[in-house]
């Protein structure tokens, strides 16, 4: 068993704490001292950076949310002087403001580290090639894995996202052992690559790094059939680093997380208590090493459970389970965040009030597909074919520039989509996961 | 002289057509003409009506979505060359047709065409100058009777 920090990865429970404790201090007093929103935040509950002595007073601190990152977009809730700022990425959630984030050099240097340290769990070698499948861009998926390989010392392949042919070709000359890229695309990377006669012995790959989108067991083991790989679950969101806030070890058991730089808590979302060890709720994360965008008690709004037993891989890194659900209606379709709203949106741009929808997203061919049922009113009702198809049309267009994903429109008659006496039910997800 | 067209947006689903029917069966109405419109998801059903006003009210109330256009009624020869005719009329004085779609009426040698254009009135105009026989509402209307 090869670890890539043995010192953090293996510390004791009690070591860690302090370790947290220490560096909990530090950014809290930082956040204090630079960032307005913090300050205030904590003013109105009353806490002082010197209130908090350890990691057992992270309970006290305020939350962060999402519309905090929108509200002080783009820079606002940046803790240095943009002169330190080396890198910015931004999250493709357009319900608002792109959600922008800050790296210093020092960020990177933890983010490549916190990768280093899960594509090491995952078996990954300076001996091996990885091919980084990702888009590389402004979001977090391509660059956080391409640093991490490199800080390996792997051989890194860019090939970033599409072009399936020349990826699969490069695979087989360059001799790809490891692949980084979304769990849809390792299937249809499988599905190519029977197309094209491509034999599982033309290729020397062992595992893939997975992630940036929901996947289960069941789909888990038809990409390690197909493709004869280990398929290993990585995390991460880019408010917290991106890619390697947590990812599993090669015994494929929860997903680790370097907890000396991201301290998790499993909150109730409603009563926001923290729940004890092994309870399902909304896992928040707090960053304690992080320069340029530190969060304190971050919001994932991902549901999940923690798990401190030690890992057989020899780790004592609380592990967090595969996120079961979104205590939100935000909808991942094709790697994108997707929030309902934004249809929404869309649609009143087309009459001035919004007709009602729903969203039908399913799998096909391993792919995420997106129907928009859209209820025709009256005023929008043309007697002519092209007129109504001019409106499935500008939906269509104006979903794709906004969303950055291709949906079929489909206009439906009047109260055919089922109403709902409660919150509108706006999704129906036939993803089998 | 324009005759008020009945349209309604159908799902491509089975059943919606009957429901039409029926809706407008139980209000008394007669449907004179019709057409279907189709793509893939949806449907235009264009109806030709004895009491337009009544129907439209009878399907907006079972819930369709229903409008109601001026459309043109003329009643072209019935024999090679009928409908030739009228349409070379209309390309030479560049009325541009959405849509037409033609019925037999009851007496049997002339075949009425209803046109759809984007001016109506103007459509009327030519057409009546150039001597097409145009069918007012109230004869469109009472042929089924």
């Amino acid at each position: 068993m090869s670890f890539w920090n043995e010192k953090y990865e293996c510390m004791s429970r009690d070591e860690m704490r302090k370790v947290q404790s220490e560096r909990l201090i530090k950014t809290v007093n930082r956040v204090y001292n630079n960032v307005p929103t913090y300050r205030k935040k904590m003013d109105e509950k009353g806490i002082l950076p010197g209130d908090i002595k350890s990691v057992d007073d992270l309970k006290h601190l305020p939350f962060t949310y999402k519309q905090d990152l929108r509200d002080t977009y783009p820079f606002g809730l940046f803790a240095v002087p943009m002169s330190e700022i080396v890198r910015i990425h931004a999250s493709s959630g357009t319900t608002g403001k792109k959600t922008v984030v800050g790296y210093t050099k020092e960020d990177l240097e933890v983010w490549s580290e916190v990768i280093a340290r899960t594509f090491t769990g995952a078996g990954l070698t300076k001996e091996s090639f990885l091919q980084v499948s990702y888009g590389y861009g402004l979001f977090t998926g391509g660059l956080g894995a391409h640093y991490g390989g490199e800080k390996v010392g792997a051989t890194v392949i860019p090939t970033s996202s599409g072009n399936t042919k020349l990826q699969l070709s490069l695979m087989q000359d360059f001799g790809t052992t490891h692949i980084a890229c979304t769990p849809s695309y390792a299937l249809y990377l499988a599905e190519e690559m029977e197309e094209l006669g491509i034999k599982r012995s033309d290729l020397k790959l062992q595992a893939g790094i997975f992630g940036a989108e929901p996947w289960s067991e069941s789909m888990r083991k038809e990409i390690e059939d197909r493709l004869k790989i280990k398929a290993i679950d990585i995390y991460g969101l880019s408010e917290v680093i991106g890619p390697g806030v947590a990812c599993e070890c090669e015994y494929q058991n929860g997903m680790h997380i370097p907890e000396d730089h991201f301290i998790p808590e499993i909150i109730d979302p409603d009563t926001e208590e923290v729940l004890p060890e092994g309870s399902k709720g909304e896992i928040v994360f707090t960053t304690v090493t992080k320069e340029g965008l530190p969060l304190i008690r971050y919001r994932t709004k991902d549901l999940s459970s923690l798990n401190y037993e030690r890992c057989e891989c020899g780790r004592t890194e609380v592990r967090m389970s595969k996120v079961t659900g979104r205590t939100d209606d935000m909808l991942i379709i094709r790697g994108v965040n997707v929030f309902p709203s934004q249809v929404e949106s869309v649609l009143l741009s087309i009459g001035e009030t919004a007709p009602h929808y729903m969203l039908v997203v399913d799998r096909k061919d391993n792919l995420d597909t997106l129907e928009i049922q859209v209820e025709l009113s009256t005023a929008m009702f043309s007697d002519e074919v092209k007129k109504l198809e001019d409106i499935e049309r500008k939906i269509t267009k104006e979903v794709q520039s906004t969303l950055g994903i291709s949906a079929k429109v489909r206009l439906v008659e009047p109260k055919s989509i089922q109403r709902s006496e409660g919150k509108a039910k706006r999704v129906i997800d036939k993803r089998v996961l | 002289m324009l005759v008020q067209q009945i349209s309604v947006f159908l799902e491509n689903k089975s059943g919606r057509l009957a429901e039409v029917t029926r809706t407008l069966a139980s209000n008394n109405i007669d449907i004179c003409a019709l057409s279907i419109a189709d793509t893939t998801d949806f449907g235009i059903l264009r109806l030709i009506v004895n009491k337009p006003q009544d129907a439209e009210k009878a399907l907006s109330d079972n819930g369709f979505t229903v409008s109601c256009t001026d459309v043109i009624a003329i009643a072209v020869e019935d024999k090679p060359g009928g409908l030739a005719f009228v349409l070379e009329i209309l390309q030479d004085n560049a009325i541009s047709i959405e849509y037409m779609y033609a019925f037999v009426g009851k007496t049997g040698n002339e075949a009425f065409v209803i046109l759809r254009v984007e001016n109506p009135e103007d459509a009327l105009r030519t057409l009546t100058n150039c001597d097409i026989k145009i069918i007012p509402s109230e004869k469109i209307y009472c042929n089924v009777k």
